[in-house]
């Protein structure tokens, strides 16, 4: 094992608990992405013109001293950092926790009873598919709306038609619909790791404050983004 | 009462186990699980059975050394050890599956027994403070507030049995390593040595092969000693304290 060959320290910087909060610290920094694109997307309800000029207007973000579109390139550059250092981490320990449980993780049991353990939540086992079903739902929505590679119900220029015109189609809706509740499973369970992982659940209390939060978080979050589709989808909302 | 049971037979470590059947029809609901393997043993052993090989010794939830999965459940369906779990926690006719912890870094000794030699390994990693000993020191000689010292002292109560980590979906060993962290970590005594200590009982974790957290929680909810989750997040902070520190 060419491992033993390091530090202590330097051991330590890759251990589990390390790699874990390489998770934390990228995954806090998708959700606060998440929360502002989430609010962005509510001002679909101001109608075509001022949604389309909002997101013209992030292209604008701090012109003329960052070339037209920088900042969001930017962004996008320290999304897929963190994209790419959390699934390397979820990797990595997903393969530890394998081999550390006999290959089986919670299954691992023989017994057919208490199959779901004792209190862990829906959320927290559907962490790693769900992780996953999201990674596919984000190349499948960038696709869409970022390169409009995809465009189902008709191609346009406008952001805003291109909404209406997506979300008219009953499977489109539906996609999003699993895509974004599978987001919100993941942060819930998500949310309250974060935190707990770099330290900040300091008793029973705060466990269960934290977990609060990172319910309501998780509600709210993924409530917002569950709007749009579903005005237009249910109310046929700006066609 | 009359139980069915189920239990994991495994000769050594070297051949693969299976469930076996045994039917006991006059157990009684004061005896202790342990007693009811007992009755079971004897009964195997007059029909000339190999009996069911156990982990146990001081049978009042002091030593650590029993434990079992009972029903998928790390000591069973009560929060205590499995020798301090009695029959009356169970109903006339039951169907019990009696297995053994398993962890990659617990391999099966025989049935119900592990080698759980992987925890000695970390403790001896750093769970420990080098004192020089000689005549006890005064009580009073070195203050730690009240708070703190209860906090230590439910942490020291950790009996290093492996619920939690049979319990973990992760396999993770943390809140047994946490549990020491914090026991040492918040005693005037377990200062000068609290980084190298959380780092090296952090390395022999990962080097034993158990899983990483995810603060699911199974660990606490199975603990006998009811060590909280919250000595995990703070083994973590220390850790990433004493990596920021860069001393260790
Ligand atoms: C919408 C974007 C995403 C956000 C906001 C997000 C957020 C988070 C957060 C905050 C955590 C908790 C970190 C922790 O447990 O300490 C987490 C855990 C996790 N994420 Fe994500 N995540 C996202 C996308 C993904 C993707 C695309 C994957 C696929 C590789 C993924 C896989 C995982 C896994 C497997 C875990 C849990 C690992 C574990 O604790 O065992 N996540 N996520
Ligand atoms: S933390 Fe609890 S479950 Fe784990 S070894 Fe210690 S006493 Fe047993
Ligand atoms: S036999 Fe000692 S704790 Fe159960």
């Amino acid at each position: 094992m060419a491992i033993k060959t390091l530090s202590p320290r330097a051991q330590a910087s890759r251990s589990t608990v390390a790699l874990k909060a390489l998770m934390a610290v990228s995954g806090l920094i998708m959700v606060t992405y998440l929360l502002i694109h989430m609010y962005g997307n509510l001002k679909f309800f101001q109608g075509q013109e001022r949604f389309d000029s909002y997101l013209e207007g992030l292209r604008n973000i701090l012109y003329p001293y960052l070339p037209h579109g920088g900042a969001l390139w930017i962004l996008r550059v320290v999304l897929l950092g963190a994209v790419i250092a959390h699934a390397y981490s979820a990797v990595a320990l997903w393969r530890r926790a394998r081999t550390a449980s006999a290959r089986q993780g919670a299954k691992r049991y023989h017994s057919n009873q208490n199959r779901r353990g004792v209190q862990r939540s829906y959320a927290s086992f559907t962490l790693r598919w769900g992780g996953i079903i999201i990674l596919a739902f984000i190349v499948f929505h960038i696709l869409h709306f970022t390169a409009g590679v995809l465009h189902p119900g008709g191609d346009t220029d406008s952001k805003y038609q291109a909404m209406v015109n997506s979300f008219s189609i009953w499977y489109v809706t539906l996609a999003y619909v699993v895509a974004i509740l599978a987001v919100g499973f993941h942060l819930r369970h998500g949310l309250w790791s974060a935190f707990a992982t770099l330290g900040a659940n300091t008793s029973t209390k705060r466990r269960r404050n934290l977990n609060i939060f990172a319910t309501v978080l998780a509600v709210v979050i993924a409530g917002g983004f569950l709007v749009p589709p579903l005005s237009i989808a249910i109310f046929g909302y700006g066609s | 009462m009359k139980i069915n049971l189920r239990v994991w037979r495994q000769k050594n470590p070297e051949i693969d186990g299976k469930m076996v059947d045994y039917q006991l029809d006059d157990v009684s609901e004061d005896m202790s699980f342990l007693e009811m393997l007992d009755v079971l043993n004897e009964s195997l052993s007059v029909s000339g059975e190999e009996p069911v090989a156990f982990d146990h010794d001081c049978r009042e939830g002091i030593c650590g050394s029993c434990g079992v999965v009972i029903n998928g459940i790390a000591h069973g369906p009560e929060v205590t050890t499995t020798c301090q779990l009695h029959m009356r926690s169970f109903a006339d006719g039951d169907t019990i599956d009696v297995e053994p912890w398993r962890s990659g870094s617990f391999p099966v000794v025989k049935d119900l027994v592990v080698d759980r030699s992987s925890f000695d390994r970390i403790i001896q990693a750093g769970g420990y403070v080098s004192a020089p000993t000689g005549t006890a020191p005064d009580a009073h000689a070195t203050p730690v507030p009240k708070k703190d010292a209860d906090h230590a002292f439910d942490a020291a109560t950790c009996i290093g049995c492996g619920a939690c980590v049979a319990a973990c979906p992760n396999g993770s060993a943390m809140l047994f390593t946490a549990a020491k962290i914090t026991h040492l970590g918040l005693l005037p005594q377990g200062q000068p040595e609290r980084d190298s200590r959380v780092i090296g009982m952090v390395d022999q974790h990962d080097a034993e092969g158990f899983g990483g957290c995810t603060q699911i929680g199974e660990c606490t909810a199975a603990c006998p000693k009811g060590i909280p989750l919250h000595t995990i997040s703070r083994l973590n902070k220390d850790l990433l304290g004493a990596l920021a520190r860069g001393e260790g």
